[in-house]
């Protein structure tokens, strides 16, 4: 029995007079790792930021439908993004460590949270990294720049950092892309152990990467969720044609 | 028969540009040392420990320009003290905050036509309203509120500069920790900036030190020494610049560029120590 983490009703965004989104609705499932396919422009990234309110820093959207995670609409006005963004982490397409240390890096969230006490913070920082299979590489030097680390590194860094607030949900927008083969798979391999204690989703647009890490795939095209159910289930036996076509490579 | 490639043809056009460009980097460079090396030969014999270590005195018949060091450092750290915070809140506003429009537009403009305005017009703003207005008369603060005026515009651009060249993935990456904005800012967003601020700074620092038409009529043109480390400025005081002119006036060419020379000398050594500091932060940055 899966437990409901996210549960998206009717949602519709639009960018001014654009209708990016078009009446999405799913629930996305705690402790699994939930993948968003589609071509370029299909609302799959849009649709992830609108789990922790990203899109409010951009001018012009407006959204209506329903949001909630764990029964509480993140849209309220009640709503503190600053506590929502706690529990919902986010890893970028680009790696975006900050201009500091990676020790720095990875203390930011918990610093912003409050936490001054240093035991703590180190504590943290070295559960992060190894968390984010970081550590070992870079655990004689935590005061170096964590800019002079390689860009999987810099991505690992970034999970970390996102770790160490101990969010619930993990949203990763593209977060192979800018990478080479060796640190896709690092990263791959730690979405396995991630998902043990959060949730994940992921957009992707390598489908062979949904197909080996994703528990549930949702495939969006021009703003609209086509399909959505378990993995296995939609690359096997899709029961749209899009879908199909998609998946066979027909476009895309 | 082969086509040959050496090439035969004189490029006549390409050698009169380089010609052209070796004539101006060797103009600019010539025109600098010149006046460096004028102010040097005119100055240097000029300059001595009394120079720098005395006041001037009637009764020994003595130049000293001590009080006008140390009226300059006053002038450009009062000065910096209240345009910093006041440029780089205006940038951070600007570039943060509001959200383009009218308003934003008039702020620009008018930050725009504040460096376009000649100094000797803020002088006499200077005057009448932080001198006689605000009943600061001829001192040190109210040179250095003039000042700020003045500096004004370049510590604002050169901070907009530099906050518009922050990544945009620090600001998504900030907020995607839920950042407050201020936090993003302090944290994030002004470390970034610091360089950019630094280089305003140290052109507003030049500015500073030039500037003599708008502080004749604000600080005056006192050498004397005061103990009163605070009380200071509320007293007149001429800087550097003033006391070039002066002696210019008197026609004593000779105390002019042993000053001058002082100039130039104080504006490296400061110039230097800004560097340091940034250099200092940047490392620090990591």
């Amino acid at each position: 029995m899966e437990n409901t983490k996210i549960k998206v009703e009717h949602l519709n965004l639009y960018y001014g007079q654009n209708h990016a989104l078009k009446d999405v609705t799913m629930d996305i499932y705690e402790n699994k790792v939930t993948a968003f396919i589609g071509p370029s422009g299909c609302g799959k990234s849009t649709f992830l930021k609108t789990l922790n309110r990203m899109n409010d820093l951009i001018e012009n959207v407006k959204i209506d439908g329903l949001v909630e995670l764990d029964d509480e609409n993140i849209y309220d006005k009640k709503v503190d993004t600053t506590l929502l963004r706690k529990k919902v982490g986010m890893v970028f397409q680009q790696p975006n460590p900050f201009p500091m240390s990676i020790y720095d890096n990875v203390a930011y969230g918990p610093r912003l949270h409050g936490i001054k006490d240093k035991k703590r913070l180190d504590e943290i920082v070295t559960n992060s990294l190894k968390g984010a299979a970081l550590y070992d590489e870079v655990k004689d030097d935590l005061k170096k720049s964590a800019l002079s680390l390689s860009g999987g590194q810099q991505q690992r860094l970034c999970i970390a950092r996102a770790l160490a607030v101990e969010p619930e949900v993990i949203l990763m927008d593209e977060p192979t892309s800018a990478l080479d083969p060796i640190s896709t798979l690092k990263i791959e391999d730690l979405m396995e152990d991630l998902k043990k204690k959060y949730t994940v989703i992921i957009v992707t647009h390598n489908m062979q990467q949904a197909t080996r890490i994703a528990d549930y795939t949702a495939f969006f095209l021009v703003g609209e969720m086509v399909e959505y159910g378990k993995t296995r289930d939609l690359f096997a036996t899709p029961q749209d044609k899009r879908t199909e076509d998609y998946i066979t490579g027909r476009f895309g | 028969m082969h086509n040959s490639i050496y090439d035969k043809r004189v490029r006549i056009s390409d050698n009169v540009i380089r010609v052209l460009i070796y004539l101006s980097a060797f103009v600019s460079v010539a025109i600098l040392v010149g006046i460096i090396g004028l102010v040097v030969i005119k100055g240097a014999p000029h300059l001595s420990w009394q120079l720098i270590s005395t006041v001037s005195s009637s009764a020994k018949n003595t130049f000293g320009i001590l009080g006008n060091i140390v009226n300059t450092l006053y002038i450009i750290v009062i000065t910096l003290l209240i345009v910093t915070p006041l440029g780089v809140g205006g940038a951070v506003y600007l570039n943060e905050y509001a959200k383009g429009g009218k308003l934003v537009r008039a702020i620009e403009f008018t930050i725009e036509t504040l460096s376009g305005i000649p100094s000797i017009i803020f002088g006499l703003f200077g005057m009448v309203f932080f001198g006689t207005v605000l009943k600061l008369g001829f001192s040190i603060l109210t040179g250095a509120l003039t000042l700020a005026l003045m500096v004004l515009p370049i510590i604002t651009s050169s901070t907009q500069v530099a906050l518009k060249s922050v990544p945009e993935s620090y600001r998504a990456g900030a907020t995607g920790m839920g950042a407050t904005k201020w936090y993003m800012i302090r944290t994030i967003i002004l470390p970034s900036a610091m360089p950019g601020i630094i280089t305003g700074i140290i052109l507003g620092i030049g500015r500073i030190i030039g500037e003599s038409a708008a502080l004749l009529f604000t600080a005056g043109s006192s050498y004397y020494l005061v103990n009163d480390f605070f009380g200071h400025i509320f007293k007149p005081g001429g800087t550097l610049t003033i006391q070039l002119y002066l002696s210019m006036t008197k026609a004593r060419y000779d105390q002019a560029f042993a000053v001058a020379l002082v100039l130039i000398i104080l504006v490296f050594v400061l110039n230097r120590i800004t560097h340091i500091i940034a250099n200092r932060m940047n490392k620090e940055k990591g």
